[in-house]
C-alpha cells in the first residue's frame, strides 16, 4: 500500500512543476510586462521603468526568471494584488471557506438526492420513474448553469420573496469571522437568527450549483446498480431468502459504489468551474467572483495565483480520490 | 445502414434529440428569411415589449423585445446559427488536432508519446471554465478567442480517446499485415487504424457540441465571448442581467434555447453510443 502511494505521489511531481510552468508563462504570455500593467495607463519614465524592471528582476533571461518563480512559489510567495496591494494567498485564504462551504453542501446535496433516485431508477428499471427520471437528469446534465440561477432567482427570490437574491447573510448580523465557514460561526454566535439567514442564503446556490453533479451522480447510481444488479451473486442472495430492501442496500449497493465514487471525486473540477457562474450570480465572495473581478480589473497576479492554488486543489483531490480507490479496490494497487 | 437507425431508433430521447437537431439545423440555415426581423434592428416604438400571450404583447414580437427594442426571436434564431457554427468550429478544430497528437503519440511512443500526454494531463489539471476564461483573458474577449480556448479545453479528451484505441488497434494482425504489405507510417496512420477507431470519435464529436456550445455561451455571459449586438445567447443573457427582475423574456428565451441545444448534442450522443458501441448497449 506504502508502495502505491508513493508511487502515485512521485507521479504528480512532474505535472505539479508542469502546471507551476504554465502559470509561470501566463503572466508572460500576457501584452506589457507587468510593470507596464501595474502603472497602468498613466505612464512612467524610461529610466524609472528600466529600474523597476531590474528590482523585480524582469531584466533577466526566462528560465532565470522561472527559476526565481519556483523559489518564490516554495516560499509561499503568490506575489500582490495589483488593485488592492495585498497578498495574493491571504486574499485567496479569506475568500476560500466561502466557497468550499458552497462546493461541500452543493456536492452533499447532489449526493443525498442522486443516489437514492439512481437506486430506485435502477430498482424500477423501464417504469415511468425510471425513464422520468433519465429524461430529467440528461436535462439537468445539459443545464447552463448561469441561466438556471438566474432563473431559481426570479421564482424564488423575486416572484415568492422565499429567499434573498444575494450575498452569504442578512445585513442586520455581523458575524466575528472564526472558522469562516458561516454555517459554523452563525451556529456559535449569540444571534440564532444569524443561523436561519445563512441558511436562507445558502439553498439557492446550492441546488444552482449541485444541479450538474445531481444529475451526473443519478445517472451514473443508476447504469453501475444495473449492472450489479444482474451479477450471481445478487441471484444467490435473493435465493436465500434475504428481503429485497437488504439485497439492494448491502448486496448490491456496496458493490456499484466504486464507479460512484470515482465519479464523485471527478467532480471537483466541474464544481470550482460551476463555482465562478455561481458565485457571478448570487454575489457570492469566494473564489470564483475573485477570479472574475481580477479579469475585469486585469489583476494578473490574481489570475495566476488563484489558477494556480485551484489546479493545486485539483490534483491534491485527484490524488485523494486515487488513493480512496486503492483502498477500495486492491487490483488495482500494483 | 438499417441496422444502425434500428438500434439507435430503440433509444427514444436519441431520435428527440435527432428531431431537435433537424429543426435547429434548419433554423439556422435559413435565419434570413425565417426570422421575422434583422437580429440587430432597434424599433424604438417597442421597448421590453412582452411576449404575445401576455398582456401588452402583440404578434408582431412573438416573444417580446429587449430594451433597446430588438425582437427577441429573430435574435434567437440568428444566435442559432451562431452556436451551431461555434460548436462545429470549435469540435472540428479540437479534432483535427487532438486525432494528429493521439495518433503521433501512438506511432511514436517512447518520449513523444510522454510529452504529448502529460502536456494534456496538465491541461486536465485546470477545471475547463477556468481554463477557457484564463485563455480569453490572455488573448483578449471576443468570439473568436473564446472558441480557441474552449477548444483547448476539450482538446485532452479527444487526445487520450484517439490514442487508446489507436494504441489496441495497433496490436491487432491487420495493422502487422498492412505494415508488410509495404505501407508506409503517414498511410497505416489515416487510411487503416484512424477509419477503425472513428465509433468512439463520433460519440466523441456530438458530446463536444455540447460542451462547445455551453462553455461558450458561458464566456459570453461573463463578458469574455462574442461581443454585443452579436446576437449569441449568452451575451444576450449578460446584456439582461440589469433589468431581467422587470422583464422576465429577455432572460428567459435565450436560456432555454441553450438548454435545448445542449440536451439535443447530448441525446444525439448517448443514441449514438448506444448504436455504435455494442459492448454498453443495455
Amino acid at each position: 500500500m506504502l508502495r502505491f502511494l508513493l508511487s502515485r505521489v512521485t507521479l504528480i511531481v512532474p505535472t505539479f512543476m508542469a502546471v507551476t510552468l504554465a502559470s509561470f508563462l501566463l503572466i508572460h504570455a500576457v501584452p506589457g510586462d507587468p510593470i507596464e500593467v501595474r502603472v497602468g495607463e498613466h505612464g512612467i519614465a524610461p529610466e524609472r521603468l528600466a529600474m523597476l524592471r531590474h528590482q523585480f528582476g524582469l531584466d533577466q533571461p526566462l528560465w532565470k526568471q522561472f527559476l526565481d518563480y519556483e523559489v518564490q512559489l516554495a516560499h509561499g510567495d503568490l506575489g500582490l494584488s495589483v488593485v488592492t496591494h495585498a497578498s495574493v494567498w491571504d486574499e485567496f485564504l479569506t475568500l476560500f471557506p466561502a466557497t468550499i462551504e458552497l462546493a461541500a453542501c452543493a456536492l452533499i446535496f447532489a449526493i443525498l438526492v442522486g443516489l437514492p433516485l439512481g437506486v430506485i431508477a435502477a430498482v424500477r428499471r423501464g417504469t415511468a420513474f425510471d425513464y422520468g427520471l433519465m429524461g430529467v437528469s440528461v436535462t439537468g446534465a445539459s443545464m447552463p448553469i448561469f441561466w438556471w440561477g438566474l432563473m431559481v432567482i426570479l421564482v424564488f427570490s423575486v416572484a415568492l420573496g422565499w429567499t434573498p437574491v444575494s450575498g452569504r447573510i442578512g445585513d442586520m448580523f455581523y458575524i466575528e469571522p472564526w472558522s469562516g465557514f458561516m454555517l459554523i460561526d452563525s451556529w456559535y454566535s449569540d444571534d440564532k437568527g444569524a443561523f436561519k439567514s445563512v441558511v436562507q442564503h445558502l439553498i439557492l446556490p446550492t441546488i444552482v450549483l449541485g444541479t450538474v453533479p445531481l444529475a451526473t451522480i443519478a445517472r451514473m447510481t443508476r447504469s453501475s446498480m444495473l449492472e450489479v444488479l444482474g451479477e450471481d451473486f445478487i441471484r444467490t442472495a435473493r435465493a436465500k431468502g434475504l428481503s429485497p430492501v437488504r439485497v439492494v442496500v448491502v448486496h448490491a449497493l456496496r458493490n456499484a459504489l466504486i464507479p460512484v465514487v470515482t465519479v464523485i471525486g471527478l467532480q471537483m473540477g466541474g464544481l470550482m468551474g460551476g463555482a465562478i457562474l455561481t458565485e457571478t450570480i448570487f454575489a457570492w465572495p469566494g473564489i470564483g467572483h475573485w477570479l472574475v473581478e481580477a479579469i475585469q480589473r486585469r489583476d494578473y497576479p490574481v489570475l495566476q495565483g488563484g489558477t494556480l492554488l485551484i489546479a493545486v486543489l485539483v490534483m491534491a483531490v485527484n490524488l485523494g480520490v486515487d488513493v480512496t480507490y486503492g483502498f477500495l479496490n486492491p487490483r488495482i494497487r500494483r | 445502414m438499417k441496422d444502425f437507425w434500428r438500434s439507435y431508433a430503440q433509444n427514444r430521447g436519441a431520435v428527440v434529440g435527432l428531431g431537435l437537431m433537424v429543426v435547429l439545423v434548419i433554423l439556422a440555415v435559413t435565419a434570413d428569411v425565417a426570422a421575422p426581423f434583422s437580429p440587430i434592428e432597434q424599433y424604438r416604438d417597442a421597448f421590453l415589449a412582452p411576449p404575445v400571450w401576455m398582456e401588452g404583447g402583440s404578434f408582431r414580437y412573438l416573444l417580446g423585445t429587449d430594451d433597446v427594442g430588438r425582437d427577441i426571436l429573430s435574435r434567437l434564431i440568428f444566435g442559432t446559427r451562431l452556436s451551431l457554427m461555434i460548436g462545429f468550429m470549435v469540435v472540428t478544430l479540437a479534432l483535427t488536432v487532438g486525432t494528429s497528437l493521439g495518433l503521433i503519440a501512438a506511432f511514436a511512443g517512447g518520449i513523444v508519446d510522454i510529452v504529448i500526454m502529460r502536456l494534456m494531463d496538465v491541461i486536465l489539471v485546470f477545471p475547463s471554465l477556468l481554463l477557457a476564461i484564463v485563455i480569453v483573458a490572455i488573448l483578449g474577449p471576443g468570439l473568436f478567442n473564446a472558441m480557441l480556448a474552449v477548444a483547448v479545453v476539450i482538446l485532452p479528451s479527444k487526445t487520450r480517446l484517439v490514442r487508446a484505441s489507436a494504441l489496441s488497434e495497433l496490436a491487432k494482425d491487420y495493422v502487422t499485415a498492412t505494415r508488410s504489405a509495404g505501407a508506409g507510417t503517414l498511410r497505416l496512420m489515416f487510411l487503416s487504424v484512424l477509419p477503425n477507431c472513428l465509433a468512439p470519435l463520433i460519440v466523441q464529436a456530438s458530446l463536444g457540441f455540447s460542451t462547445a456550445i455551453l462553455d461558450a455561451a458561458a464566456l459570453g455571459f461573463l463578458g469574455l465571448g462574442a461581443q454585443p449586438p452579436t446576437p449569441e445567447w449568452g451575451t444576450m443573457l449578460a446584456g439582461a442581467l440589469q433589468y431581467y427582475q422587470r422583464a422576465w423574456w429577455v432572460l428567459a428565451f435565450p436560456g432555454l434555447s441553450i438548454l435545448i441545444t445542449v440536451l439535443a448534442f447530448n441525446l444525439l450522443g448517448d443514441g449514438l453510443r448506444d448504436a455504435l458501441d455494442p459492448k454498453l448497449k443495455r
